[in-house]
């Protein structure tokens, strides 16, 4: 216990601390373009501009639902019920086509749309008016949307044939070089960080989320906040409902079923707190980017697909570490020191 | 100070903290258990009324195999989530238990050391949950949905596409016997644990103690127990149970897929919930928990005999989660800030 102890570490340690302690988004996106480049190396098929594009199309929805999720877990909240919201909303999406099939497609995806959006609202109404806590309410709100999804469609498939070409194509659809669905993201990312960095809105989420209680006495109205970022949440859910119905060419009760571990999981990655207040957009995109990388990555260096869930186990438990290590919250000093004053200094460096 | 707190008022204090619950009929009947209690006498009544095969002594000993599982994992829970912790990896520590039995089988081991495989696996699995929670000082829902996808993961590494089967006679003599030939045996270790669960909960200081880390960690850290201690043994505890889960489990159905127990966690979740414990912790029994089970078993049971497909079932336990916590609040008003 003396005072030299921290200029005893070695050099290494220091700079990995270093390095730790620094903005994550920057280090998140080199250690993806790493993975990128080792992947590279073992299947240089991997490095092509048709192999990327595929990436960012699988990697699109994800994005989106980390988008919204972000903004959600940053006021302290979750919503679980992303993944049912998303199939019930296709599924709708999906059986509109095929009784109305002289629908034009933009009043599909408008329905689509809306029907994310009213179920967000039941679940910010719950939890921003009746202050429930937000992951009881998206758990219970989770299990009844995928069961409407089975009351919906009776257990049935709808499948492509079913659904009009039009239906169908729009989310591969490529304009300037890229599908419609990575266009789409990339809107949704810039609106979203216009909305999360100067909006008042915006401000208010990561107000709410940093103290709940000194939010309501700056005189922001936590619970419509909560209300729209849960709608705001159900209606990007319903958007890829539509999205993913029309990408898999297909709609059935278990779709994307568990999805919405892997949306908390991009955020988590991406370095946003559970507990609420810290995230940026940056990161919610690069976490969703990384875990695509992965799932991408596996079969081309012919790893079995089963190591795709362990390994994406492991890469959360490592973020959250990192991420934990990063921001660590100091120890309690629960006993008070009554000699040597300046040892607390150590003790709180080194604990 | 002493001297007036005899004429005060005493509004002085949001909380009335007495010696012993309160005997009053209309205390009692507020509380959380008596109305479960009333709903599961509801739900019974309704099911002998509306199906003639539902009061069958026989029938209903054989539908508590459907919950008995997720019980047994619902009764930790409890404690975890009185403890202001969660953890929602147990139905994957459930499959890799079973797998982990699995594979011992394969290789040979007595069928009585597939118990001890299983419930070894399990504690293994809650010992690096509570290691992570408590060490790093992670929150136990980011670590558990990363072990759920990991415990997950792995099994389905070693499974692959197929799946374990030929287990010996004894599994499956604890899945699917009886005592007596009437009651199901794992049935009654439920009950077993629960009693134990519930003494433990509400007969111990060390029961005490998990409600004191509820309400509130840092001032029962405070005064002196021993937090992280806590939160790693109940990690631990909830591994164990899942890991008696998967031998009941894997007895009962004779093998293990991939899909083992998948998404129980949520149904394990929900139970605890509708049991009457606070998401915020620090509040609920193991008597409201197990009513709740009760509860959820029989409207599975009975819509299981009016024919009604499996999946209308999750949105009854939706709606009745939304609905217990939400008809509560609605009925008290806004809330003051």
């Amino acid at each position: 216990m003396s005072l030299a102890t921290p200029t005893l570490r070695s050099p290494v340690l220091a700079l990995l601390a270093n390095v730790l302690s620094r903005p994550r988004e920057p280090l998140l996106a080199a250690l993806i373009v790493m993975l990128i480049l080792l992947v590279g190396v073992r299947a240089p098929a991997f490095l092509t501009l048709r192999s990327m594009d595929n990436l960012l199309t699988d990697s699109a929805l994800l994005i989106m639902l980390a988008l919204t999720q972000m903004l959600v877990i940053v006021t302290r909240g979750i919503d679980l019920s992303v993944a049912s919201n998303l199939a019930l909303s296709g599924m709708m999406a999906a059986l509109l086509a095929m009784h109305f099939p002289q629908l034009p497609l933009s009043v599909i995806v408008a329905a689509a749309l809306g029907i994310g959006l009213v179920l967000g609202l039941l679940n910010g109404w719950l939890i921003g008016y009746l202050s429930l806590p937000p992951i009881v309410v998206t758990l219970g709100s989770m299990s009844v949307y995928r069961g409407l999804v089975f009351v919906l469609s009776g257990g049935a498939w709808v499948s492509s044939r079913n659904m009009s070409a039009e239906f169908v194509a729009f989310p591969l659809t490529r304009l300037a070089g890229l599908t419609h669905v990575v266009w789409l993201a990339a809107l949704a990312v810039v609106a979203f960080w216009c909305l999360a960095r100067y909006t008042r809105f915006g401000r208010d989420l990561y107000a709410i989320g940093n103290d709940p209680v000194a939010a309501g006495y700056v005189g922001i109205a936590t619970p419509r906040r909560l209300l729209w970022t849960y709608a705001l949440s159900g209606a990007m859910a319903g958007l890829c409902g539509y999205l993913w119905v029309a990408r898999y060419a297909v709609a059935y009760t278990e779709i994307a079923y568990g999805f919405e571990l892997t949306v908390i999981a991009a955020c988590v990655i991406g370095g946003v707190s559970i507990a609420g207040g810290v995230g940026n957009i940056s990161g919610a995109v690069l976490g969703a980017l990384f875990l695509a990388v992965i799932n991408n990555a596996l079969p081309m260096v012919q790893i079995s697909p089963f190591w795709q869930s362990a390994l994406t186990g492991i890469v959360i438990l490592s973020a959250v570490i990192i991420n934990a290590r990063g921001e660590k919250k100091r120890a309690k000093q629960i006993l008070p020191l009554h000699f040597q004053p300046r040892a607390a200094a150590v003790a709180g460096s080194t604990s | 100070m002493n001297t007036i707190s005899g004429s005060a008022p005493r509004t002085t204090s949001r909380y009335v903290i007495g010696e012993r619950g309160s005997m009053r009929l209309g205390d009692i009947l507020r509380q959380w258990e008596t109305l479960l209690g009333l709903l599961l006498l509801a739900v019974f009544s309704i099911n002998c009324l509306l199906l003639p095969q539902f009061f069958d002594f026989y029938n209903l000993a054989d539908s508590t195999f459907n919950f008995s599982e997720k019980a047994l994992m619902a009764l930790p829970m409890a404690l975890l989530i009185i403890c202001r912790e969660i953890d929602i990896s147990v139905s994957a520590i459930l499959a890799l238990s079973s797998v982990a039995m699995g594979l011992a089988n394969h290789y040979g081991v007595p069928a009585i050391g597939l118990f001890a495989v299983g419930i070894g696996t399990g504690i293994a699995c809650g010992l690096l949950n509570g290691l992570l929670v408590t060490r790093f000082a992670l929150p136990s829902i980011v670590v558990t949905i990363g072990s759920m996808s990991l415990f997950r993961g792995l099994a389905s590494v070693i499974l692959g596409d197929q799946a374990f089967n030929h287990y010996p006679e004894l599994l499956s003599d604890w899945g699917q016997g009886y005592f007596f030939d009437v009651l199901p045996r794992p049935f009654v270790i439920l009950l077993v644990m629960a009693a134990l669960f519930a003494l433990l909960l509400h007969g111990t200081s060390w029961g005490r103690r998990i409600y004191a880390i509820g309400n509130n960690p840092v001032a029962a850290r405070f005064s002196g127990i021993a937090v992280d201690r806590y939160r790693l043994m109940l990690f631990v505890l909830t591994g164990a149970m899942a890991g008696l889960a998967a031998c009941l489990l894997t007895g009962r159905i004779g093998s293990t897929r991939p899909n083992i127990a998948l998404g129980w966690e949520l149904e394990v979740i929900t139970m605890v919930i509708l049991g009457g414990v606070s998401i915020a912790g620090g509040a609920g029994s193991i008597g409201g928990v197990m009513l709740a089970v009760l509860t959820l078993g029989m409207v599975t049971y009975g819509l299981a005999l009016a024919n009604v497909p499996g999946i209308i079932m999750t949105i009854v336990v939706g709606v009745l989660l939304l609905a217990t916590i939400a008809v509560p609040r609605l009925l008290r008003g806004k809330s003051s800030r």
